[in-house]
């Protein structure tokens, strides 16, 4: 299988083509067939090149076709599959394939059937670009491509304007950061002169540095990043996004697309090695964003909006851990959120395909004994990711605390305390959120709460898988196994002993989350009511998103629209330019009036003015010849 | 031999077509209609000939024709291919039966006279492209301005009058003073040297006083940058597409617009490469400009062909800062960005003909969730949409993505010793991607999208015919975007003997040569 890597990627592409071109025509059967099957297959060959990774050690590579040869330099689609990739390639196809499945039963009465699976394996299609390309350019095309997917897929039901409006805006934000992900990639091709991820590394691990500054190329990459991965200040693009079907959600808003981020600062660990500066810069982001987006996720009552504020800050946990150069550790929390979000993600689009579209928590409850395997799935995941022992989210969770604590790349108490405190609001507002779905008196209107029901097989057993592995993904080490690549950062000798305080603070600080939750929402939530009385300025804040983006409406959206509109449009071409040209054609017309008037056809004055002309001559030869 | 004289057919069939035109019974519009689109497909086949003939490792000119054509002032009837028109000739000749198909329905007035102006203009871009000989491209440069003053006189819409005015008179002011600058750069050959020629050959070696060159190149530049055009010489452009036909629309955006940066390229920058060296800065500033100014602009239209205009001056303003970067990255994603925007303006121009076909309005307002009601059009649509936007594996990125490396990889060493302002006009060029993006979804966030309406209903979705020409586009844009290897293969040695023209340096200064010059720097 010389091509094995180009297989993983062209199958998804095959789908939409089949899917997209003759979806409508073939039937829905045809549609689910090749809208699953491509993937599974795709799979299969990522199970089959990561044997033989395994059997070979060394990196495939898979040289599909030259792009443009420029110069000296070739501008190549090259796939590259190490360990690192294996893990992002297993990952895509597996999660990716078992979302598909559940979307065979979660759209099953959508008219857009076909269409549905044609974008969803166009996004796959760009993600294994993204995760297999050996060059920042293939990277950067699954990059757009992912966030064109993101777009069709955010605007599915497009009708609603409002839903179109999200995909456009998720479009733009990420059109942000790209142009500064465009500089970084310029500054590495104008100073390294490649673009291949694995020589950029070679260059800065090599004896001697390269001239440029790794700080300013990790700074640039990483604006590209706060757009994909969604962090401040390019966050706001995500809860909008959960405008699209919650599939969708799970797939691209929750375990894959918005970790391309991180992937790319894992990837490019080289560059950031010597970049201390932007690893500040990321860890400091990292928990901000954490931090702020647990806040907003405490006061949300939608359960989309919660679980995208809870993406935002786990994937804000994961650039902490990229800041402190623990690499491998937040490709763990990557792999292990994208389980458990993944499982919370469907487990919500079970409950509101239980409570027909319905999303909003205040008018669920006590759903526990009607939708058991939802509930159950939902449970262990909510567990997860509340970093409950021995759940997957525990270790990987865990790890990032210990070495934003302990690691001498950058590791501080105060990045320890405020991730310790985020992970706390995590636990407390994941609970919240299974306690008003699950438990107390139903809240629904009676036509509702006759008709809810548990979800079939082929999205159950898509949940099932999923709460297992959210289960115990956390015992293969993510960081052990790509530690030969992605080597973890050193750790003062002195805090070792405090390795197993934390390890116990940290459980504690996810059963004071439990604790807390059942305590304010348990029963009918009239705790957590009086709190909000008690603080309204602080619950219409959290409420409000901090007005991030009416901030950004009224600093960069409607400056640009007025200056547009009035200086350059109706001053500068309407009254400027062109009142210039309509000025100088006035001017000629009036002096062609003024020159007509003469021509009056009196012979009297011709001959007057043809003396004064004579005059005229002679006057000037007289001064000149 | 043989294959020279197919560039000359390719030349003159449009010529061949108005005969058969005159011909023909006017009131037959069928068969108007069939031969018209017979020529331009045959001519067509003919170029894509030539192209995949076209020897990539070979320099200079390939299917030479030179004829005596007024000997005593040394005009040639001098034409070829290389590098730099190749890949025009072979846009303009794709677009030619695109345009012709296109107006089968839209064009029911004076059938006869306008299939002949299309074929007029289309023989006219074509010498322009191909000349060799600076008087032949003269005359060819200023007869396009002919059919589409008519073009858009005579078809166009309600405030066409004033288009098609302002039009010529913006081009022609810039025409004159390049026919002053044409006779003086040729009298000073022939004082220079004591040869009467204007092959472009000749002429590069031309190296004139530094006051000299300033003056030419920027009566040259003033001309081609009307036609680009560039900020601020551009406000004929949005009026002109406005009222011109749909046809009148395409070849406007698809090819005459490229006339404008073909000149900078073949003749503005090399003729007078200390010139260049001075208003580079300058060049690249207007470009920059180019690309914010016509962004915004975009970003506030409510017309769509407008909204589609002002893109075409940021488009432009790409190619403009590709050609002024002088790296091989720049100038080759120039010429890709040229192609490419003349693909997909052009496809987005025809498509606004075809929902204006059926609903007689350009209001973007007027429209909406069009998804819905012509889903296959939609498509289509999206899709030019985002080449426009320059998504990767569209055609649109292949132009930007090495446009803008090239200007930040020219810039990066002058900033490394102490320059910073390339440096900071590349960065500000790359802006122009977010602006991109947000004119162009406006658009189509508001014309596909949303509830669905439209100012005439039942609509009817795109027939056969409409889909053929679109799908042709759309392939194009696809094989630019995801295979550039081979078109930019063919276009690599003349890009690299525009950068040699241009970036060199004297061999020996030139003041010592022309002390008489009177002026030295």
């Amino acid at each position: 299988m010389a091509h094995l890597l180009t297989l993983i990627v062209i199958l998804p592409l095959l789908g939409f083509l089949l899917n997209g071109l003759l979806g409508n025509r073939l039937g829905k059967a045809f549609v689910s067939a090749v809208g699953c099957g491509l993937p599974l297959l795709a799979f299969a060959a990522a199970v089959t090149a990561f044997q033989s990774l395994q059997a070979g050690g060394a990196p495939l590579l898979d040289i599909a076709f030259r792009w443009a040869l420029v110069g000296d330099y070739a501008f190549e689609i090259t796939f590259y599959f190490d360990r690192l990739s294996a893990v992002m390639t297993l990952i895509v196809t597996g999660v990716g394939s078992l979302i598909h499945v559940y979307s065979t039963g979660y759209m099953k009465d959508d008219a857009s059937y076909a269409r549905y699976f044609a974008y969803l394996n166009l996004f796959l299609f760009f993600m294994l670009l993204l995760v297999l390309g050996r060059s920042l350019l293939v990277l950067f095309v699954g990059w757009e491509g992912v966030g064109l997917a993101s777009y069709l897929l955010i605007g599915f039901w497009f009708e609603d304007p409002e839903k179109a409006r999200a995909g456009k805006k998720a479009f733009i934000t990420n059109r942000i950061g790209d142009a500064g992900f465009l500089l970084g990639m310029f500054v590495i091709y104008s100073t390294l002169g490649t673009l291949e991820m694995d020589r950029i590394n070679a260059a800065f691990m090599g004896p001697e540095l390269p001239a440029v500054s790794a700080s300013l190329i990790g700074i640039l990459l990483f604006i590209g990043a706060t757009g994909k991965s969604a962090q401040i200040p390019l966050h706001v693009w995500l809860p909008d996004a959960m405008a699209g079907p919650t599939p969708v959600s799970a797939l691209i808003h929750a375990a894959t697309m918005v970790t391309a981020g991180v992937y790319l600062v894992a990837r490019l660990s080289g560059v950031y090695l010597h970049a201390p500066e932007a690893s500040e810069v990321i860890a400091v982001i990292g928990v901000l964003t954490a931090f702020f987006a647990a806040t907003i996720a405490v006061v949300q009552t939608d359960i989309k909006k919660v679980l995208a504020y809870s993406t935002i800050s786990q994937l804000g946990f994961m650039f902490l851990a990229l800041g402190v150069g623990a690499y491998g550790v937040a490709v763990f929390h990557l792999y292990t959120h994208a389980f458990f979000k993944a499982c919370l993600f469907l487990g919500a689009g079970s409950v509101i395909h239980a409570m027909g579209g319905e999303q909003d928590v205040r008018k669920m409850g006590g759903l526990a004994r009607k939708i058991p395997w939802t509930f159950g799935t939902f449970a262990v995941a909510t567990a997860a990711i509340a970093g409950l022992p021995p759940l997957a989210g525990f270790f990987s969770k865990d790890e990032i605390l210990w070495f934003a604590y302990a690691s001498e790349a950058g590791g501080s108490p105060w990045l320890w305390a405020l991730a310790s405190f985020t992970a706390l609001l995590t636990a407390f507002y994941m609970f919240r959120l299974l306690w008003l779905t699950f438990f107390g008196q139903p809240r629904m209107d009676q036509h509702t709460a006759q008709h809810v029901h548990e979800s079939p097989p082929s999205m159950t057993g898509v949940l099932v898988v999923l709460a297992i592995l959210s289960a115990v993904g956390g015992f293969l080490s993510i960081p052990h196994f790509l530690e030969g690549q992605l080597p973890l950062p050193a750790v003062d000798e002195h805090l070792h002993h405090l390795e197993t305080p934390l390890i116990v603070t940290s459980v504690v600080i996810a059963l004071a989350g439990l604790a807390g939750a059942a305590f304010f929402f348990g029963g009918d939530a009239s705790r957590a009511a009086r709190v909000r009385e008690r603080f309204p300025g602080l619950h219409r804040l959290l409420s409000g998103k901090y007005y991030v983006d009416e901030l950004y409406q009224a600093v960069i959206g409607r400056p640009l629209v007025w200056i547009s509109d009035r200086i350059f449009l109706r001053l500068g071409d309407r009254a400027i330019i062109d009142g210039t040209l309509h000025g100088l054609t006035g001017l000629a017309r009036f002096t062609a009036g003024l020159l007509g008037r003469v021509q009056t056809g009196s012979l009297h004055l011709y001959a007057w003015l043809v003396l004064a002309g004579i005059f005229a001559c002679l006057a000037w030869s007289w001064g000149h010849v | 031999m043989s294959e020279a004289v197919m560039l000359n057919w390719v030349l003159f069939l449009p010529v061949l077509g108005i005969g058969l035109l005159v011909v023909a019974p006017r009131s037959r519009h069928d068969m108007l209609r069939g031969i018209s689109f017979a020529v331009m497909a045959l001519q067509f086949l003919l170029t894509l000939w030539l192209y995949l003939q076209f020897d990539a490792d070979t320099a200079g000119l390939q299917f030479e024709t030179r004829l005596p054509w007024i000997a005593d002032w040394g005009v040639y009837y001098h034409v070829g291919l290389d590098g730099l028109n190749l890949l025009l000739v072979l846009l303009t000749a794709f677009l030619g039966p695109l345009v012709v198909a296109g107006a089968f329905s839209a064009i029911q007035k004076d059938v006869k006279l306008f299939y002949a102006m299309v074929f007029f203009i289309q023989f006219a871009m074509l010498g322009t492209f191909i000349a060799q000989d600076l008087f032949l491209f003269y005359v060819f440069w200023e007869t396009m301005l002919i059919p589409m003053f008519l073009i858009i006189g005579i078809w166009g819409g309600e405030r066409r009058i004033y288009a098609t005015l302002k039009f010529v008179l913006y081009t022609a002011f810039g025409s004159i003073l390049m026919l002053a600058a044409v006779i003086y750069l040729v009298y000073s050959l022939k004082t220079q040297t004591g040869i009467s020629s204007f092959a472009f050959a000749d002429l590069y070696g031309t190296r004139l006083p530094l006051d000299a060159q300033v003056l030419l190149f920027g009566a040259f530049a003033l001309s081609f940058a009307i036609k680009v055009p560039v900020v601020p010489l551009h406000t004929w452009l949005p009026d002109a597409h406005v009222e011109a036909p749909t046809a009148g629309s395409v070849i406007l955006a698809g090819v005459l617009l490229k006339m404008g940066t073909y000149g900078f390229i073949k003749l503005g920058f090399p003729l007078f490469p200390d010139a260049t060296a001075v208003y580079t800065p300058a060049v690249m500033v207007l470009a920059v400009v180019s690309i914010i100014y016509g962004a915004c602009l975009a970003l506030v239209q409510d017309d769509i062909k407008k909204i589609i205009a002002y893109s075409s001056i940021s488009h432009l303003g790409y190619v403009m800062l590709g050609l002024a970067s002088l790296d091989l990255l720049g100038i080759q994603g120039a010429i890709i960005q040229m192609v490419s925007h003349g693909l997909t303006a052009g496809g987005l121009f025809l498509m606004v003909g075809m929902i204006y076909e059926r609903c007689h309005s350009r209001d973007l307002a007027a429209y909406g969730g069009l998804a819905k009601l012509l889903p296959v059009y939609s498509v289509f649509f999206m899709i030019l949409t985002l080449a426009a936007v320059g998504l990767p594996t569209t055609s649109g990125f292949t132009g930007e993505f090495l446009v803008l490396m090239g200007a930040f990889n020219a810039a990066w060493p002058l900033y490394e010793a102490g320059i910073t302002w390339p440096l900071v006009l590349a960065c500000t060029a790359v802006l122009g991607v977010v602006l991109g993006a947000l004119y162009m979804l406006r658009l189509a966030q508001q014309f596909l999208f949303g509830e669905s309406r439209a100012p005439h209903q039942p609509l009817v979705d795109l027939n056969l015919r409409e889909k053929l020409i679109l799908a042709a586009i759309v392939a194009a844009v696809f094989a630019l975007g995801l295979f550039p290897d081979s078109f930019m293969h063919k276009t690599e040695l003349a890009a690299r003997e525009y950068q040699q023209l241009v970036a060199a340096q004297p061999a020996e200064a030139w003041v010592m040569n022309q002390p008489a010059s009177g002026k030295s720097p």
